[in-house]
């Protein structure tokens, strides 16, 4: 199967060339956070206060590492299910973060603020933690240290790969996906 | 009487659940390679193609398979001609956790559930005690991810329903759940006992070995059933799409009492993690 290469920071070129399906390795800079570092970030911004990282154009990609075994960059580092940052996605997205990384469907504030601000939805697969942290070469805390696993990481990532759930047209990969190979009768 | 001290079953405690975590069983990679050859679609072969090679890189470097390192499930069968020495069991028990996840480098996810403050060290661990005749005691942890625990469910069906109740209350629960549980999934099925027991029974068919079927041919059939209708569902793995939502579907049954048919359904991930041990 083809796999297109990507790197970020994402341009609205970059993501209006994606679509739903399109499986990816994305090679660059990405950012974590969890539930935890996703309130904080939007409760600053609902304070009128500055972000500690600049988002644009960039993903957040929604995980908690295994801790990393002394010589390794990194723990395991599998997506965590999406489902629980639907409430601060569009929120970032507003301030220029282009999209995230997870595992699981995301509701229709996601997906219409995808195609407000030409976004992505990705997944990567889910319990593919120790292939997926062999792609990522650098890692460093950014903001909220206190957080431990949930902190915000700096991750260098290099081929990490990831398939395209949702796109700036409206498209959604489990609906489609599912619709493609059921059986009924 | 034979005298087991618990020392040893902290040893042996810590020492599975890095097994657990670090090791996937033969199992689930013939179960990987058999879904591989019926897959049809790419993207659904590609996320098979990681799974494997995710599990070989674990084993491999000894790290864990996924970051979810999991609840600590314990079933320990206890001999009831042991004598315990040396202390208390469940503390035993939990200070092998506490090892195996400190030096497995395993995380921590085990937290109050109102304030979500960690416990900081996977304690404690859910602890299932079966006392059986013998003089040895059988170990077997079954570390449980989030992911997969919150799409399953527990039903208090009608008599009357049937076993088509049965069929058709598992299938809703997988549909459901769609790409949530990191399918390829597995599907524990209790049925009959109580509210707790089913739960439990649901539980327990998850340790059984893939492949294997229940040994009542009206059971076993069923589970054949319950398979096709899942893997007709079309979510595929991850959920992208493809023939092969679940892996297996096992049962385990018990007899209920005469107004209740209660049925329970524990979703497991295709991180299927249980190593046993006998002292
Ligand atoms: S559901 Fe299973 S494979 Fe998915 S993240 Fe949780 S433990 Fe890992």
């Amino acid at each position: 199967m083809t796999m297109k290469k990507i790197n970020t920071p994402l341009s609205d070129d970059d993501v209006m060339k994606l679509k739903a399906g399109d499986t990816v390795l994305i090679t660059g800079v990405i950012f974590t956070g969890r539930d935890a570092a996703h309130k904080k970030l939007v409760d600053l911004v609902n304070a009128g206060e500055p972000l500690p990282v600049d988002f644009t154009g960039q993903l957040i990609y929604y995980v908690g590492p295994s801790p990393a075994k002394p010589g390794k960059v990194i723990g395991s580092a599998g997506p965590t299910t999406s489902g629980r940052m639907d409430a601060y996605k569009p929120t970032l997205m507003e301030h220029g973060l282009k999209g995230s990384i997870g595992k699981g469907s995301r509701n229709q504030a996601v997906k219409d603020a995808l195609i407000k601000h030409k976004g992505l939805y990705l997944a990567s697969t889910g319990g593919a933690a120790a292939l997926l942290a062999k792609t990522i070469k650098k890692a460093e805390v950014v903001a909220y240290p206190e957080l431990g696993p949930e902190a915000i990481y700096r991750l260098e990532v290099e081929d990490f790969p990831a398939t395209v759930v949702n796109d700036a047209y409206g498209n959604d990969i489990y609906e489609e996906g599912r619709k493609e190979y059921e059986i009924t009768g | 009487m034979r005298e087991v001290n618990v020392a040893d079953i902290t040893a042996a405690i810590a020492e599975l659940s890095m097994d657990a975590n670090y090791n996937l069983g033969d199992d689930v990679y013939k179960a990987f390679y058999d879904a591989l050859e019926k897959e049809t679609s790419p993207t659904g072969k590609n996320v098979l193609e990681q799974l494997i090679t995710n599990a070989n890189i674990a084993k491999e470097e000894q790290v864990p398979m996924c970051q979810d390192t999991g609840y600590a499930v314990i079933f320990v069968e206890l001999g009831q001609d042991v004598h315990l020495v040396g202390g208390d069991l469940n503390e035993a028990i939990f200070e092998g956790v506490r090892k195996g996840y400190g030096d497995g480098y395993l995380r921590k996810s085990i937290c109050e559930p109102i304030t979500r403050a960690n416990t900081k060290d996977n304690t404690p661990a859910i602890i299932h005690v079966d006392v059986v005749p013998g003089d040895k005691v059988k170990l077997t942890i079954a570390p449980k991810g989030g992911g997969s625990e919150n799409m399953s469910a527990v039903k208090m069906l009608k008599p009357s329903d049937g076993a088509k109740g049965v069929v058709d209350f598992v299938v809703d629960v997988a549909s459901k759940a769609g790409s949530n549980p990191c399918p390829p999934i597995i599907l524990g099925v209790g049925i009959g006992g109580t509210f707790e027991k089913v739960a439990y029974l649901a539980k327990k068919a998850l340790l059984r070995e893939l492949g294997s079927s229940n040994p009542d041919p009206f059971y076993a059939a069923m589970e054949k059933e319950i398979l096709e209708k899942v893997n007709k569902l079309g979510i595929g793995p991850q959920g992208f799409g493809g023939r092969t939502t679940a892996l297996a579907v096992h049962i385990e049954v018990f007899p209920a009492h005469i107004a209740s048919f209660p049925a329970a359904v524990n979703i497991n991930c295709h991180a299927a993690r249980h190593k046993e041990v006998t002292i």
